[in-house]
């Protein structure tokens, strides 16, 4: 007897569709009705900042996708090549709003590095201290914001508010709240106030609270973990393909990280274990970024327990007004909440420099990552997958 | 390190080697050969993360310098390739096929430098900028103030001083 | 009105161009999309009717500002702080909408790359009337840190009516509720006439708005 034919054509396995033509290409045909064009952004709730995705959908899903970024787009890089070195400090930090400190430190450090400047060690704490808090305040907007796209918003509410406290003990330390411009060539700006340590061991203690309250609320929630366990996957053999780096790498087993694998500042003098998941999916993603919120505090901890009290906190540098950096160039990167951070620095001798470019870890994730994530997801998937990813749209175009 | 320098250096005579630290090396190497060197690397020597790519823009010496920054996670090593191409009818081979995100940096220097690369893919399509007229922004002969100034409409009122001629006046 | 972007025909995609497409009885029709897709009418100086009900209805829109969600630049950091209980800007009648119809606050976050402003124009058109515009920071009053960008514009009252600015890099949330008092105050006093103030300056605006938008590609009234 013949097989009866589904009358719906319902696939279970969805992977080989849409079908392919003979050259390659998705047969897509717009004409036939079965396709729908959806545009998701730049203004809807559901996109992580400034940027957008064209959808072609079929049914309730994704069959192709294509990002579509530059709403953000500032031209750093060229207004860089015409600002004096230290003219670019402040412009730099814009570059990604998220976590503005690794841009001080990243060009910070490549205009020390070719022109031998030799930090103190009192600095290199408070820098290590300053990057910590910069991941801190990062995360505990990111992983209760996993929970946020699955419209459990208390966690949100948690998170923004303990991220406020943060701020204000950036405020304290360097008087700017979310741009800071702290670290400076040659050193830092200033040392930790009277009575720092005590404060920021208060709000430790209130974050140590929301950590526990937050593992009951999104990773014991039956919810969450149908919405989030198995959606998402990235394969492994994807790592190296797509460039991937960071949580998202460590989700899926590869214990990568930049503090480990190339020790800067203080790193090496910290204990600290890589943290790292098998599973690869938006629940494993999330369970790397909650331990890694653990471990920052854990960190923090440490730094300000092995810290020294009193130092000189800026080796002496060239007027910075007439301040020309030796001809070379160099590539430095360092951990961001997001994964590997860097610049490449070319420096031609003059006032100013050559050229400045940035990788961010979005630029790959956010991309050529996202647009084969997204093939055979479902719509309501594509907010979490999207922000799983933790992408950060003007490092993209900067 | 030296090991893989030697490698490279015997097969594909790359030149110019600078190690600017420990585990990172700048090396040159010629237009033609460079997609090979790259290949090389990747098959090979195991060194699998792409990092970057970008290009640096010689106006003095009518030159494009591309930069292709290659990592080995195992061993932690890092080798920046350069290449030189000339500044007129900008061209280079692509390297989309070897790594996925490759095609999207070399969309992004197609639009900025105005560097093409037959054969990638979208690499037509706008990236960043929409509509756009003038010559590619990252040039160095592009004159983002002087665009700025006259496209924008500047508020009328805006001082700008010389840093230092300013603070000398102000200092004393 | 008819299609005037002769410039902007280079930039045109695809789906917009004027096209033939057979209907279902085999007839050929002409289609124009920019004409036929979208309402071209220009909009129009609301007058208030009666000035009494007039000065109720502006308290009545003072305390219920609802802001819409589309972040376009840095400042949008800014915003879930504002929302959220420690600064807590429900209390002030502030509530975040997903969407352009159902809000009448547009905050511009920030900086303008002429990609976004292109956006920002068409959401602006198709918010409901009385809106009104908070400019954040000082990239929307002068260029700010970006003045000499050549993808940021420097005045954003050249592009749509503002009526409150909030200075600084970025302002705190503290400061946003500060401009959310003098857009309530202005409100209140029936100075916010933004939305009039664009009907009646309209060709400027969109003089200004096609002079630095090359890809034009949408009809000249976002209805």
């Amino acid at each position: 007897m013949k097989k009866q034919k589904n009358i719906f054509n319902w696939q279970a396995d969805r992977s080989k569709y849409p079908e392919k033509k003979k050259n390659g290409k998705l047969d897509i045909d717009m004409s036939s009705g079965k396709f729908v064009k959806l545009w998701q952004g730049p203004n809807h709730p559901g996109i992580t900042g400034n940027m957008s995705l064209e959808l072609t959908i079929s049914g309730d899903e994704v069959v192709e996708a294509k990002t579509h970024v530059g709403y953000l787009h500032r031209g750093f890089e060229k207004l860089m090549e015409r600002r004096l070195w230290i003219q670019c400090f402040p412009t730099c930090v814009r570059m990604c709003v998220a976590e503005p400190d690794y841009n001080e430190y990243l060009l910070a450090k490549s205009a020390e590095e070719l022109s031998g400047i030799e930090i103190p060690e009192m600095a290199e704490w408070l820098r290590t201290l300053v990057l910590e808090m910069a991941r801190l305040q990062s995360l505990l907007r990111t992983v209760p914001g996993q929970a946020g796209t699955l419209s459990l918003g208390v966690g949100v509410q948690w998170g923004v508010y303990l991220r406020d406290l943060v701020l204000d003990l950036f405020e304290e330390l360097t008087g700017g709240r979310v741009y800071h411009m702290y670290i400076i060539p040659g050193g830092v700006r200033g040392l930790l106030p009277d009575g720092f340590k005590k404060r920021m061991e208060e709000v430790l203690k209130k974050i140590d609270e929301f950590v526990k309250n937050i593992e009951n609320l999104m990773f014991n929630n039956i919810v969450f973990k149908k919405r989030t366990i198995g959606v998402g996957y990235i394969k492994p053999s994807w790592i190296d393909k797509y460039g991937i780096v960071g949580p998202n790498a460590r989700a899926a087993g590869f214990k990568r990280d930049v503090r480990k694998d190339y020790p800067y500042l203080k790193y090496n003098e910290l204990d600290f274990e890589v943290t790292s998941e098998k599973d690869s999916d938006i629940f494993a993603r999330s369970m790397v970024r909650k331990k890694e919120l653990i471990m920052t505090i854990d960190l923090i901890r440490q730094i300000m327990a092995k810290m020294p009290k009193k130092g000189d906190i800026k080796a002496p540098t060239p007027n910075v007004l007439h301040w020309k950096i030796p001809k070379g160039e160099t590539y430095v990167r360092s951990e961001s909440s997001r994964g590997e951070y860097g610049f490449y620095t070319v420096s031609d001798g003059s006032k100013t420099p050559r050229r400045i470019n940035l990788r961010g870890p979005s630029y790959t994730h956010a991309i050529s990552l996202l647009e084969r994530m997204l093939v055979n997801a479902n719509i309501a998937d594509v907010h979490s997958i999207m922000v799983s990813l933790q992408t950060c749209p003007p490092e993209i175009e900067r | 390190m030296e090991n893989i320098i030697k490698d490279i250096q015997n097969r594909f005579e790359v030149s110019d080697i600078v190690n600017q630290r420990d585990n990172i090396t700048f090396v040159t190497c010629e237009k033609e050969k460079t997609i090979a060197l790259i290949t090389h690397m990747k098959k090979n020597l195991g060194f699998k993360h792409f990092v970057l790519m970008t290009a640096v823009d010689w106006i003095e010496d009518g030159l494009f310098q591309l930069t292709y920054i290659l990592n080995n996670p195992k061993k932690k090593l890092d080798v920046a390739i350069r290449t030189f191409i000339s500044r007129e009818n900008a061209t280079m081979e692509t390297a989309h096929k070897l790594w996925k995100q490759v095609s999207t940096y070399q969309r992004e220097l197609k639009e900025m430098f105005g560097i093409d690369f037959p054969g990638s893919p979208r690499v037509n399509e706008s990236f960043i900028l929409e509509g756009w007229n003038d010559i590619p922004p990252y040039r160095r002969d592009f004159q983002t103030k002087e665009y700025a100034e006259k496209t924008y409409f500047p508020r009328p009122g805006r001082k700008t001083n010389d840093p230092s001629e300013y603070m000398k006046k102000n200092m004393s | 009105m008819t299609n005037e972007n002769k410039n902007h025909d280079k930039f045109l995609h695809e789906e917009n161009k004027i096209r033939e497409v057979e209907a279902p009885d085999g007839s050929i029709i002409k289609v124009d999309p920019l004409n036929d897709y979208f309402l071209t009418d220009r909009p129009v100086v609301r007058e208030p009717k009666n000035k009494v009900v007039e000065k109720f209805l502006n308290w009545a829109r003072a305390e219920s500002l609802w802001v819409l969600g589309f972040g376009t630049g840095c400042g949008s950091i800014e915003i879930p702080p504002l929302v959220t209980p420690r600064f807590d800007a429900y209390r002030f009648g502030v509530q975040m909408r997903p969407t352009p119809r159902q809000s009448n606050v547009f905050i511009i976050s920030g900086y303008l790359a002429v990609k976004t402003l292109k956006r920002v124009i068409r959401t602006y058109e198709q918010m409901q009337g009385p809106k009104y515009v908070l400019a954040l920071g000082s990239c929307t009053i002068n260029g700010g840190m970006y003045w000499d960008s050549y993808n940021t514009i420097n005045r954003l009252d050249h592009f749509i009516p503002v009526d409150v600015y909030v200075a600084g890099c970025m302002p705190r949330p503290e400061a946003l509720l500060a401009g959310f008092a003098k857009l309530k105050e202005r409100i209140k006093a029936g100075r916010a006439e933004g939305a009039n103030e664009y009907a009646e300056k309209f060709d400027w605006y969109k003089a200004n708005q096609k002079k630095i938008i090359n890809d034009w590609n949408m009809p000249d009234y976002n209805w």
